[in-house]
Order: C-alpha cells, then structure tokens, then sequence
C-alpha cells in the first residue's frame, strides 16, 4: 500500500474535514449480503477510508482436522469435499495425493487423466463462478453472476452424473477414481468444454472494457511481489503480482507435464489484475482439457492392490501439494501405522490468502473492501475448517 | 470513449436476453416442482437396504456384520445383531440385524457403506424430497423404512444393479452348483413408491 495510508494506520489520524474526530468502527459480516460466507471485519474507519482492519473467523470452526485424526484414511475423503465447496474434485486430488506419498501407492494412468480432465473443469467452475461473485460484490447484480452460474451449471451436472452428486464428489481414492467416466460422458464433458470459450468471450465482453469494472478494480488493492511471497500467497492471487509460480509447472505432479499450457502472469498486483487471471487461465485450462481427451488412455482406473478399508499405511510422514484453484492446497499426514492418521493438517490456500486482506484494504474506501475480499477468493468452509 | 464499455456490455446482456428465446443453450432454467431433470443414473443421497424375495423381513441380504457401521464416516449407522439365525434368501442360515437405523439427518451420502459392503446389501437411494415435520424420530430411518427390493434397485440404478445381480449369480454358482441362482430380478415387487 502506498505510505500515506500505512502513516495514517500507524499515526493518530489527521482530521481534516471531520466534524467530530472519532473513528467509525464498523461490524462488517458475518451475515453482510456481500461477505463471501460468515466472516466478518471490524473496520475502522476515518471518514470513508478503511484505517484498521481486523478479520474476525471461525463462525464454520468444525474442527475438521480433529476429525480427520479420529476418522480412518477413507473415511476423511468425504469430509475433504466440504473444505472448499466449490472444489471438491481438487480437494480429493490433494488428499489423495497425500496419501497417496505416504504409502508409496501409483496410480494408473487412466486414473490420473481423469484426475486432470476433472481438476480442470473444477478450475473452470470455480473461476466462472468467482467472476460472477466479484462482480455482483461490485453492484453488478444478478446478470453476471446467472451467466456464469449457467456455464457452472454445466460443469456440475457432469459431476454429478459421474460421481453422483454435485458439490460433494467424493470421487477419488487413493490409488484411483472411484467411477470410470463411459465414452458417453466423455462425449458431453467435450461439448461442455467446446462450447465454453464462447462463454468466456461473451463474458470478457462484458466486463473488461467497462468502464465502472475498471474504476473500481485498477489500482485497487495493489499487492507487491515481496509482500505476496513474504505473506505465503499462492495461486492467481501471486500470480497477479508477476511470480511466475505455479505448482502444476513446479512440482509437475499427475501428468501434467505432458500437456502444453502456459502460465498467465499479471503485472500490477491490484483487483484488475485478479480478476484478468482467473479469465486466462481459464483459457489456459481449455487447452489442457483439450489435450486431456485427446490423450486419454484406456485401462484401470484403481490400483489394485490398494486396499481401502482397513487400510494402514506405514510409519511416516507426507505433504501433498497441488495447484488448486485458489491456490496451493496441501494435506500432510503423519502416520503412527494405525488406522486414523496421528496428525492431519490442511494447508488451506484461500486461509492463507486472507491473511493479507488488512495490508490491501489499509487507505481504501469501505466499498473498496467488498472487491478486494472477493478479490481474494476465499470459502469459508476452508478458511475456519 | 467513456461509455462503449458498458454499451457493448448491454449488447451482450440483450444477445443473452434475446438468444433464450431461440437457443436451448441459454434457456436452461428447469421450472422445479412441475418440470423435473431426469436424475443421473450415478445419482446418490441416502443408504437403503435391499431384499430379495417378496418378503421384507427374510430377504434382507444384510447379515449384520457391522462393517458399515464402523466405517461411516459420520457415525450415522446403528445396528444390533440377532441373537438367532435365520435363513437368507439363498436359504443359508445366517444372522440378521434385529435393528438396523440410519439417521439421515447425520448421514452425508459419502457412499462410504455402500463400497465397503461386502454382501451388496446396502445401496444409494434416489429420493430426494425428504423433508419432515419432526425432525427427530421422523428423520431416523428404521429397518422397515429402509428395506426396498431388488426391482426398486434395478428400476433406479439398472445397469450397476445388473453387474451387482451377475456378481451374486456367480458366487451362488460357485459355491452350490446344484442350485439354480437366484432369480431376484423376476420377483415383482409390490412396492412401488419412488
């Protein structure tokens, strides 16, 4: 933020033009129509201008990572797909993998397609629907959102006819996929991903030249480089600083590094720059889809020796780690040989992200709070966990 | 210039506006409770127990084993073993869960108990629209509630209640040859409720 704001948070507030003096301390959330889920900010406010900003969460605390150590491996797949909502498929990747490492298991090929094809329709979704959300913060009501949510729509029918249900997946196993996709559904999820481009046409139409869009984006919420990879930031949101850091490239897990893509890369570091990346990288996982069908090989889609039920992997440790949507999503799993994890802990991508929320709010307008949080992509199904 | 923005934002909302008219595509809006998307055939919410024969009571295929009970996830499972054994529907004697309650007010259709189950005795129902006017005992399925017929199975997941009934015809062969397998699929069954 520049330092005429962060002088303002530190010193006693200039007045100028105030009639009293005092600071307005606002309760922002947990219910604000706009708050992305229960959270809620204690902003101090001088005048308009957001001088202190305290991040108040745990309003969805369902102590996630207790029950993960009590419930057995496969019983804490499920409870994955509630972390982040929007993404289920990518949470059940991370755990999978994460296990997956602990127990030395391979996957088949087929099995990791799949995994590709499906993790990539969730970033789809998930980019869709956070455009949609973002601009509907901004006062854009209803119209956007309602085009992204029929695209997202698509993409969730998909889902449900293969794994059954629309949000709460719960498709992957360690050592595989739980259902096989029928050439059928492979036939749909190509219409689907064919026809998307026209969405993201029509939909970049609609907001990147607007005006308003870019008054209240650009220069909004600017986020250094240093303070980003000082503050763990990962996904679209470092991205948008000009870190070239993505896992998908880094680590190369699944097949990844056999597809072509590239990584978009922002310049300024502010909302526009956000919001800009989530639209090219959706382009950018159209061509890896495209690919993904193209290669998909026939075969197994489980392991099988791996044995799901009572299953105990050996003593150690594992940190699995893939790029989701919002950002890096880890599981590490320490194993005492029994049934139940000893320790599980999430790396929540949007939790991390949040932290920052007051160094890019600090000297903005209070309306400006509402397009940086959704900015910033969060669900609050990961962040209290 | 100030404002082509936002224009050729408003032609796309009037392309959208006028295109749900002609096109399918934009036009997806499903008038719930009057029209209804047909479900997938993986569609999954909540566990029900399957009998073979006519009988609800005596053609449980669930032995009580209690494996899905302990790997539920949410614990929503409650089962009591029989004290005596009765014979299933192959006519071996067998013990069966004198009590058997799922609580779907817990339950969170992981299909956990469904892939753990040995005796393909438990699987995912379809029904829905579930909502009660008491939301303890009402939401507590009981035994009774739960047991529905192979038929209901095969009406609502045909193609995996088939590899499901070609599984068990061969084990049945396998392990009496004398006897023909049982012929689940061609007992009708009263019920009829979806």
């Amino acid at each position: 933020m520049t330092t005429a704001s962060h002088e303002l948070a530190q010193s006693p507030p200039r007045m100028t033009s105030r009639l009293d003096g005092e600071l307005l301390e606002v309760s922002m959330g947990p219910q604000h129509p706009s708050t992305h889920g229960v959270f809620r900010m204690n902003v101090a406010l001088d005048g308009e201008i957001v001088v202190k900003l305290k991040p108040v969460f745990g309003y969805l605390h369902r102590n996630h990572e207790k029950i993960g150590e009590s419930t057995s491996y496969l019983g804490s797949m499920p409870y994955t797909d509630r972390l982040d909502y929007f993404c289920s498929m990518t949470n059940n990747w991370a755990y999978a993998l994460s296990v997956e490492k602990l127990a030395d298991i391979e996957v088949p090929e087929r099995a990791e397609y799949l995994r590709v094809i499906l993790a990539e329709l969730t970033r789809l979704q998930n980019h869709a629907s956070l455009l949609g959300f973002l601009l509907s913060d901004m006062g854009a009501w209803g119209t956007p959102l309602m085009y992204a949510f029929r695209e997202r729509e698509k993409i969730l029918d998909l889902f449900e006819s293969l794994s059954g249900s629309r949000m709460m997946c719960d498709y992957m196993r360690f050592g595989g996929c739980r259902v096989d996709a029928g050439p059928d559904w492979m036939e749909r999820a190509k219409k689907v991903v064919d026809a998307f481009p026209r969405f993201l046409d029509e939909f970049e139409k609609l907001i990147v030249s607007n005006e308003i869009l870019i008054v209240r984006t650009q220069e909004v919420g600017k986020m250094s480089a240093e303070l980003a990879i000082n503050a763990g930031i990962t996904g679209p949101m470092l991205r948008a600083c000009g870190v070239n850091y993505d896992l998908r490239k880094v680590d190369g897990y699944g097949v990844y590094p056999r597809f072509k893509f590239r990584v978009p890369l922002g310049d300024h570091g502010d909302c526009y720059d956000r919001l800009m990346m989530r639209a090219l990288e959706m382009r950018e996982s159209i061509g890896i889809l495209k690919q993904a069908f193209e290669q998909l090989p026939a075969g197994p889609i489980m392991n099988p020796k791996v044995k799901l039920r009572a299953f105990r992997p050996p003593v150690g440790e594992a940190y699995g780690r893939i790029e989701g949507p919002k950002g890096e999503l880890g599981f590490y799993l320490i194993s005492d040989g029994s049934p139940n994890p000893y320790r599980y802990r999430v790396r929540p991508p949007s939790f991390i992200n949040l932290t920052v929320l007051e160094d890019l709010c600090l000297g903005h307008t209070v309306a400006d709070v509402m397009v940086i949080l959704g900015s910033i992509d969060i669900v609050m199904g990961e962040v209290d966990r | 210039m100030i404002g082509s923005g936002i224009l050729k934002g408003m032609a796309v909302t009037a392309r959208n506006f006028i295109g749900s008219y002609f096109e399918a595509d934009r036009l997806i809006t499903v008038q719930y409770p009057e029209e209804r998307s047909p479900l997938p055939e993986n569609y999954r919410n909540f566990p029900f127990l399957i009998y073979d024969t006519d009988d609800a009571e005596a053609g449980l295929r669930c032995v009580a084993c209690k494996i899905c009970e302990k790997e539920c996830p949410p614990q929503c499972i409650y089962i009591t073993k029989s004290n005596d054994k009765k014979p299933d529907y192959l006519g071996k004697p067998q013990f069966y869960p004198a009590v058997f309650d799922i609580d779907i007010s817990v339950c969170m259709s992981c299909q956990i108990c469904v892939e753990v189950c040995p005796f393909e005795a438990i699987k995912m129902d379809k029904v829905f629209e579930l909502s009660r006017r008491e939301r303890f005992d009402a939401l507590l399925f009981r035994k009774r509630e739960l047991a529905k017929s192979n038929t209901y199975y095969h009406r609502i997941h045909p193609v995996e209640a088939a590899e499901v009934d070609a599984k068990l015809a061969e084990a049945a062969a396998k392990k009496r040859p004398a006897e023909p397998a049982p012929s689940a699929v061609a007992t009708p069954s009263p019920r009829t409720s979806a």
